[in-house]
């Protein structure tokens, strides 16, 4: 789960951690007034889930009331990167001194948490490591003893942070390592982490990422939930808990694991075609799943025709079949559908559909065949004007 | 011979009493497992279809022998099981569950590399282990796997294992144990783990391999593919195709910052001498070249 920047800085603050006052803004009215409260200077912020919102126009200071209205309106409704400003966060403006970089996340190949630190904040990481990597201070925490004071103020130093706020800076990074492991986050990164002039450190900007698999101890991430960012069928796909990936092609591809699921993407591509999504209906493949997932991939307006590739492990192949037949009989589809029905029972299983088929429902015997047959069908369908 | 587990392997279920560790445990039952105990701290003194159930792990040991854990406990409950399994001196504790907190599994990495070094965890978010004819622990359907040899399995997905075990059940193909290590971001088993424990196994004689994107296992798998296997090894590698930044169903699959690339993959295997099938069938095919050449 992607946080805004504003929802990030507002949970730093809740560990205690020294993040600009500001408010969210749903208009150019709601950013005066918040600006009103806050008082001018203030910055206006595009919140959108990417990267790359100043040199888009998405970040700008606001000297007086006007200037808040005047940017406000010019910056909500921007597209950044296919992201539509629907949302401002309105802060006071800050004297910014030095700009640092830091940030944590799990380092998958070490299997611990990476800590990333330098003292060329406020300007993209990836340059900073491209131009002088030695800039940046790497250390791997593990999770068993986290982030202890010593080695964080070893970190810092090697950072080349300057000395007189070393301390402050090591304070502030056990604070956010401990937010880093009770939010459950897969990522935070703060750039930049500013010194003021008056010495003060402050998160000016966050990116976080939350662990979707941890909301059972996080009882409040249902907030964060409702603000992810999906186009419509990934919406109606996440409602009915699908594991759906949009894509854009106009093979619709159904299958069940993961794994097969993502095969199946890359088999109907190998043979020339373009998947419309990536779908992956779990282990099972009752009736309602079935069905459930066959409405979202019938509701994307660019799918010619369906793909559905199962597997039959446990699940028993008369039981998918008689899945499918049952969904094809709930939802009203306007694509042709291709069945690759293999595993435990298959033979069963296409027994069982044989009556169904012709017309706008066929079986191949292969992933390969039936990848091939689909996507010739919405070639076909696609060359076809509709009425 | 098989790796992992065997026909003598005694195992307890934790969470047998629940509603798919009952399914899955008994179903490992009728395979052939010696299913020997479950735990559930409120029904120790029960039974579940025969099983005996125990408060602990290590009353369930200490009672039938039993020296690997099965877990099908939530989520919530999944690290505690785990260290409880490996304080009652577990060699292998299995985990099914998904859906658990990636900090949760770096957590419990480091824990049991530190205080349990002797115990090997399986998962989470795994399909489990099967020697075939001998000992099926996990959700694999057992009937779909050619007992005997000459190949060894270990794989990141589910379905495309079942996918692996099938089209070699068509050509006869044997094996010796298929490993489902699971598609989360820090597994407790590894392709490198299994690849060492194939290598060493003298039934063994050629190893399937099914990774795909996201993290760098396979790169690593790579590295001790062309220092040191002596035995040949067919990968595949799913989701060329998919775009980055986004989470293709398991929690571990996804391409970010560039890093983690199915082609990045394939060409680490490549070089490396494995033989890289660009889909299942064809994974499946030159496997089966593979063994026709031994």
């Amino acid at each position: 789960m992607d946080l805004f920047e504003h929802q990030g800085k507002e949970l730093f603050a809740r560990y205690g951690l020294p993040v600009p006052t500001g408010e969210v803004a749903y208009s150019p009215d709601d950013a005066v007034a918040a600006a009103q409260r806050l008082g001018v200077p203030v910055v206006v912020k595009a919140q959108v889930h990417t990267g790359g919102r100043g040199k888009a126009g998405g970040v700008k200071l606001a000297a007086d009331l006007d200037a808040v209205r005047s940017h406000a309106a010019g910056i909500l409704g921007l597209d950044i990167s296919g992201h539509i400003v629907r949302r401002l966060w309105i802060e006071q403006a800050s004297d910014i001194a030095e700009e640092y970089y830091a940030s944590f996340t799990l380092d998958r190949s070490a299997r611990k948490h990476l800590g990333m630190l330098s003292a060329e904040g406020g300007v993209d990481i990836e340059t900073v490591a491209a131009r002088d990597p030695d800039a940046i201070a790497r250390i791997h925490i593990d999770p068993v003893d986290g982030l202890t004071q010593p080695a964080c103020r070893q970190w810092v130093q090697a950072a080349r942070i300057p000395g007189a706020v070393a301390d402050v800076v090591a304070d502030v990074l056990v604070t956010l390592y401990g937010a880093y492991v009770d939010a459950d986050a897969d990522l935070v990164e703060v750039n930049p982490l500013i010194v003021t002039s008056g010495g003060d450190v402050v998160l000016l900007d966050s990116k976080v990422t939350l662990d979707a698999n941890s909301t059972f101890r996080h009882d409040d991430y249902a907030q964060y939930e409702a603000t992810q960012t999906r186009d419509e069928r990934e919406q109606a796909a996440h409602s009915k808990r699908l594991q759906y990936v949009g894509l854009d092609g106009s093979v619709g591809v159904i299958a069940n694991g993961a794994g097969l699921a993502m095969s199946t993407v890359d088999v109907v591509n190998q043979v020339g075609g373009s998947p419309a999504n990536f779908l992956d209906i779990g282990g099972g493949a009752n009736a309602e799943v079935m069905a459930g997932a066959l409405e979202v991939i019938n509701n994307d307006p660019a799918v010619r025709a369906i793909l559905i590739n199962i597997f039959g492990g446990i699940t028993r192949g008369e039981e998918i079949a008689a899945g499918i037949i049952e969904a094809t009989r709930r939802v009203d589809i306007d694509s042709p559908i291709v069945i690759r029905l293999d595993g435990t029972n298959a033979a069963e299983g296409r027994e069982l559909l044989e009556p169904h088929l012709g017309g706008a429902l066929m079986m191949e015997p292969t992933m390969l065949d039936a990848a091939r047959r689909a996507v010739e069908l919405a070639g076909a369908a696609g060359g076809q004007v509709q009425p | 011979m098989s790796i992992f587990v065997d026909e003598n392997t005694r195992v307890v279920y934790q969470g047998l009493t629940g509603s798919q560790g009952r399914y899955y445990g008994l179903l490992n039952r009728d395979y052939g497992t010696q299913v020997v105990a479950g735990t559930n701290p409120r029904k120790a003194g029960t039974d579940v279809d025969g099983v005996p159930i125990f408060a602990t792990v290590a009353d369930a040991a200490a009672a039938t022998g039993a020296t690997v854990s099965c877990v099908f406990i939530p989520a919530p409950g999944v690290p505690g099981a785990v260290l409880e399994a490996a304080e009652a001196g577990m060699e292998l504790v299995v985990v099914i569950t998904e859906g658990v907190p990636a900090h949760d599994e770096a957590f419990l990495f480091n824990k049991l590399r530190r205080d349990h070094p002797d115990v090997r965890l399986l998962g989470p978010n795994c399909p489990g282990v099967i020697s075939p004819g001998k000992c099926n622990i996990g959700i694999t359907a057992g009937h779909i796997a050619e007992p005997g040899g000459p190949v060894g399995i270990v794989s990141r997905s589910g379905t495309l294992t079942y996918q692996a075990l099938y089209e070699l059940k068509q050509q006869q193909i044997g094996v010796t144990t298929c490993v489902g290590i699971g598609g989360d971001p820090v597994p407790g088993t590894t392709f490198v783990d299994c690849l060492a424990a194939f290598e060493a196994d003298p039934e063994t004689r050629a190893v399937m391999m099914i990774g795909e994107i996201g993290g760098s296992a396979e790169e690593e798998a790579a590295d001790f593919i062309a220092e040191h296997m002596t035995k040949p090894v067919v990968a595949y590698v799913a989701g060329v195709t998919a775009p980055p930044g986004k989470k293709m169903g398991h929690a571990g699959a996804i391409v970010s910052g560039g890093k983690g690339t199915a082609a990045a993959k394939m060409e680490a295997l490549t070089s490396a001498g494995a033989r890289v099938g660009q889909n299942p069938t064809e994974a499946g095919e030159l496997m089966v070249e593979i063994v026709a050449s031994l």
